[in-house]
């Protein structure tokens, strides 16, 4: 494995790095997002940067782009040693980016778009005739007089891939460009690159997706927990050892020592839930199904992006099933109850984002525990809220799970994340839920909190509760879980218990292909 | 020099309930320099608008008839806001009450022995509500804009009036002038006061504030509303239903407005008129805010803007100002409100330069 590759490393022994980063650190409060990342590109060269969320791409990125200023570390621009203050010094070196949300007004037209990010007088005239010249030649059609609101996503993404096109950059930046592409757009976007490529304009390409690097990237510098773990060239590997690489070797042996008890009965049943994402490039589900014994917990892992969040907002109620018995909460046919009959039916659920989805910020602690409890604990008498109830519930939550507030009339927002993290767990667990579903239940929450609120879970199925965790945490999972499915593409794997999970097999199911065996085994 | 604009990262409570006042002191400010611009005695002019009308009984009384459907409009309209619902055609709500109201009055004209404004309360609410339903339906069904549909529909609703009193409802003895009859004092609501023109509306406003205030702080529904309002993804979390806060919003919101149409109807003016639409419905908005989306602010935020409305005719009869003054004041009000909320998110600062 090859760190830092430079003059005399193989490959092409005369090409000097066009950018050589070394030793990059950037520390935010509470995560080191890079811990000395070496990356060198080569012109003309599609490089690819892959890692989970959260592996410190973007802080990277960032970096290379002038956003955010690294701690400390060395950048290497075509020889030389600069310091990057701003996106338009970076501009002016030749770094172009394209980022994942574009920047545009959507009505003016798409000359008036592009002269209002180039800085350059000079550029500005024949501006028209330009964007036609550029877009001809690298297969972006583009009508500079069209309004941006008229135009599809893909087109406004080649709005941002011309403007960065005519300022002539040497190495250009691409966050994520697949996400809001159909499949035929994507072809076309991979030919541009291609082309660029030949040309001599390095490209580096950030994504989580396998198949995509695969086909496109000739090298590929994968990160994990802010660290360069692999560099390598991923038209030579598998998917399955790309995933592998990302998600990091080593499983840890579960930590519980439970023993599933297969004659427990089941607490939640899912069968063949089908549902179509309301988000524009959200995730489809696809014949989800899945079973949780009282007292057991399922882990599903996965890539993120994959139909996790379609699938909680599934299993919560906050989207219907189509059909009644796709979900079954204690025998209940729940698939289409809203969140309120789920949770009478014994459903809790964490959500993966706290602030204003599991939590309302500016709300107090007291309202907060309002907000899912007022069901199952009874808060609310003939539709006036009990307040003495509702405070002291919120005290015990505060008590029991030592959430660190001046008490339930403090405002959500006043606490730190791992805080906040605690008192949503707690309010969900002290509901007594037979059936707890939680998303990211660790989530950027310091390693204290994250130890409670494990310790929590596995007391709640200990006490007879069927649990499910989504996490993009494979050691989370493979600490807890006692069993673990993966969730690719709206698909999810069958379940395997965690003792019998290895690195390769779970590499294999995050890297799409389930196995068609494993596949018929599992049908009823 | 330039001044700098900073996120304070929380709401401020202070500047929630200071930023009304400053906005106040400031709209004063700037009437000030009108009125000098206008070659009129500045503070003479300030006593007459705003001091000189609560000085006598019937004044006084005045501030509170003119208060009254502000603050019942208020309430619905805050309610509504809360949830982030936007109702801005609770005009056309309190001209359809009025409608409503005055239908009921004009079917039982020959009754004198009953009290009919008892039935005319609830045919305003209905109206109110009826005229509120549309854009909840056309919002929760189309995903049409509540901002626009409630909007135009206040620009029917006063053209049914209009078509009402130059057509079916015109009053037959009225030679020709586009009204409806007078109400009999059965369809009145009555006097509580002797020599002011106080009456049952006045207090229905105080009472529509104290179930706004428990609605609003005690109850789940209230609860909700706010929760759609500040974080809609953890009102789809908690269970509350989008959809369900819509209507309610535009029900309880028109519904009121209607109750303010049919108690200026019942009340102050007695008759269906094409006049009946002042502004009420607009100057609610600013009421809404002015009082900070509380139906206990809105209360007070009514009483200054009921003052607004009586210093304006002052202004007219003493200073020979034209009747604009009153928009004018509340436009300004308005204006200096939305900019002095700023101050609850950020804070202002001059940025400190090391001299040369």
């Amino acid at each position: 494995m090859a760190l830092a590759g430079g003059i005399g490393s193989g490959g092409a022994p005369s090409a000097q790095p066009l950018l050589r980063l070394s030793g990059i650190v950037k520390q935010f409060p509470g995560c080191l997002a890079n811990d000395h990342v070496d990356l060198s590109i080569l012109p003309g060269e599609i490089h690819a940067l892959l890692g989970e969320n959260g592996a410190g791409k973007s802080t990277l990125v960032k970096i290379i782009y002038g956003v955010q200023k690294p701690d400390a570390g060395e950048i290497i621009w075509r020889g030389q040693a600069v310091d990057i203050n701003s996106p338009s010094h970076a501009r002016n070196l030749g770094i172009g980016m394209v980022f994942q949300h574009f920047s545009l007004f959507e009505a003016l037209t798409v000359a008036e778009n592009i002269a209002l990010g180039i800085n350059d007088k000079k550029l500005r005239k024949d501006l028209t005739a330009r964007i036609v010249e550029v877009s001809e030649a690298y297969g972006l059609p583009l009508d500079p007089n069209r309004a941006v609101h008229d135009l599809s996503v893909g087109e406004r993404q080649r709005i941002e891939i011309v403007r960065c096109l005519l300022q002539d950059p040497k190495l250009l930046i691409m966050d994520e460009p697949t996400s809001v592409l159909t499949p035929q757009e994507v072809e076309k976007l991979f030919a541009t690159l291609r082309r660029l490529a030949s040309e001599g304009c390095a490209i580096l390409y950030i994504s989580h997706k396998l198949d995509e690097i695969r086909a496109l990237c000739e090298k590929a510098t994968i990160m994990r927990l802010g660290r360069v773990v692999a560099e390598c060239d991923p038209r030579q590997e598998s998917a399955r050892h790309l995933a592998e690489l990302m998600i990091g070797a080593s499983l840890k042996a579960p930590i519980h020592g439970r023993q599933a008890d297969a004659g427990a009965a089941t607490r939640l049943v899912v069968r063949n839930l089908s549902l179509t994402s309301d988000q524009q490039f959200g995730t489809d589900l696809k014949q989800v199904g899945f079973e949780v014994r009282a007292g057991e917990i399922l882990g599903i892992g996965g890539i993120a992006g994959n139909g996790q969040n379609e699938l909680m907002a599934a299993l919560s109620g906050e989207t219907l099933s189509a059909a009644a018995d796709t979900i079954t909460l204690d025998g209940v046919a729940a698939g289409k109850m809203g969140p309120d009959g789920r949770r009478a039916s014994g459903g809790c659920f964490v959500p993966e984002e706290r602030n204003g989805h599991g939590a309302v910020r500016d709300m107090t602690l007291a309202e907060n525990a309002l907000l899912s409890g007022y069901r199952r604990r009874g808060l609310v008498q003939i539709g006036v809220i009990d307040d003495s109830r509702t405070t002291s519930f919120a005290g015990e939550v505060i008590r029991g799970f030592d959430v660190r507030t001046t008490g339930p009339k403090a405002e959500a927002r006043s606490l730190s994340g791992g805080n906040l993290q605690k008192f949503i767990v707690g309010r969900e667990i002290l509901q007594k839920p037979g059936v707890l579903v939680v998303a990211q239940p660790t989530w950027g929450v310091d390693a204290g909190a994250a130890s409670a609120i494990h310790q929590a879970l596995l007391d709640l199925a200990a006490q007879g509760a069927a649990v499910v965790i989504i996490s993009q945490d494979l050691d989370e999972i493979m600490a807890l879980a006692d069993r673990i499915a993966v969730i690719a593409g709206g698909r999810l794997s069958p379940a395997i218990p965690v003792a019998d999970a290895t690195i390769e097999t779970i590499g294999r199911l995050m890297g799409g292909g389930i196995e068609s065996g494993l596949e018929a085994a599992h049908a009823p | 020099m330039r001044l700098e604009i900073i996120p304070r990262g929380a709401r401020s409570q202070v500047w929630t309930y200071a930023s009304p006042l400053l906005a106040i002191a400031l709209t004063l400010a700037t009437t000030l320099i009108i009125f000098l611009l206008l070659g009129k005695e500045p503070l003479e002019a300030l006593r007459v608008m705003w001091i000189d009308p609560l000085l006598t009984k019937r004044g006084f009384s005045e501030l509170f008839v003119k208060a009254a459907p502000l603050i019942m409009i208020g309430v619905g309209l805050s309610l509504g806001f809360r949830a982030n619902i936007w109702n801005i055609g609770a005009e056309g709500q309190y001209v359809m009450g009025a409608i409503f109201a005055t239908g009921v009055a004009l079917y039982f004209y020959d009754v004198e022995s009953f009290p009919i404004w008892l039935l005319m309360i609830p045919a305003g609410i209905l109206g109110g509500m009826f005229w509120g339903a549309i854009p909840a339906l056309l919002k929760t069904r189309f995903n049409a804009s509540e901002i626009l549909t409630s909007l135009m529909l206040t620009y029917v609703a006063k053209l049914v009036l209009l078509y009402l009193v130059v057509g079916p409802w015109k009053d037959p003895d009225g030679y020709g002038f586009p009204q409806s009859r007078l109400l009999t004092s059965a369809a009145s609501s009555p006097h509580l006061i002797p020599g002011t023109r106080i009456h049952v509306g006045v207090v229905a406003a105080l009472i529509v504030v104290a179930i706004g205030w428990f609605l609003l702080s005690k109850s789940l529904l209230g609860f909700k509303l706010k929760v759609a309002g500040q974080a809609p993804r953890a009102a789809a979390y908690a269970g509350f239903s989008t959809k369900s806060l819509t209507w309610l919003s535009l029900l309880v919101g028109g519904g009121l407005a209607g109750l303010a149409g049919m108690f200026e109807i019942a009340g102050p003016i007695g008759q269906l008129t094409p006049a009946l639409p002042t502004g009420y419905g607009f100057t609610a908005i600013i009421v809404a805010f002015l009082g900070r989306l509380h139906p206990v602010g809105v209360l007070f935020g009514g009483l200054v803007l009921a003052l607004s409305y009586l210093g304006g005719e002052k202004a007219q009869i003493a200073l020979g100002l034209p009747a604009a003054v009153t928009m004018i004041n509340q436009g300004i009000l308005l204006f200096y409100l939305l900019a002095c909320d700023l101050l609850i998110r950020y804070r202002i600062s001059l940025p400190t330069r090391k001299v040369a």
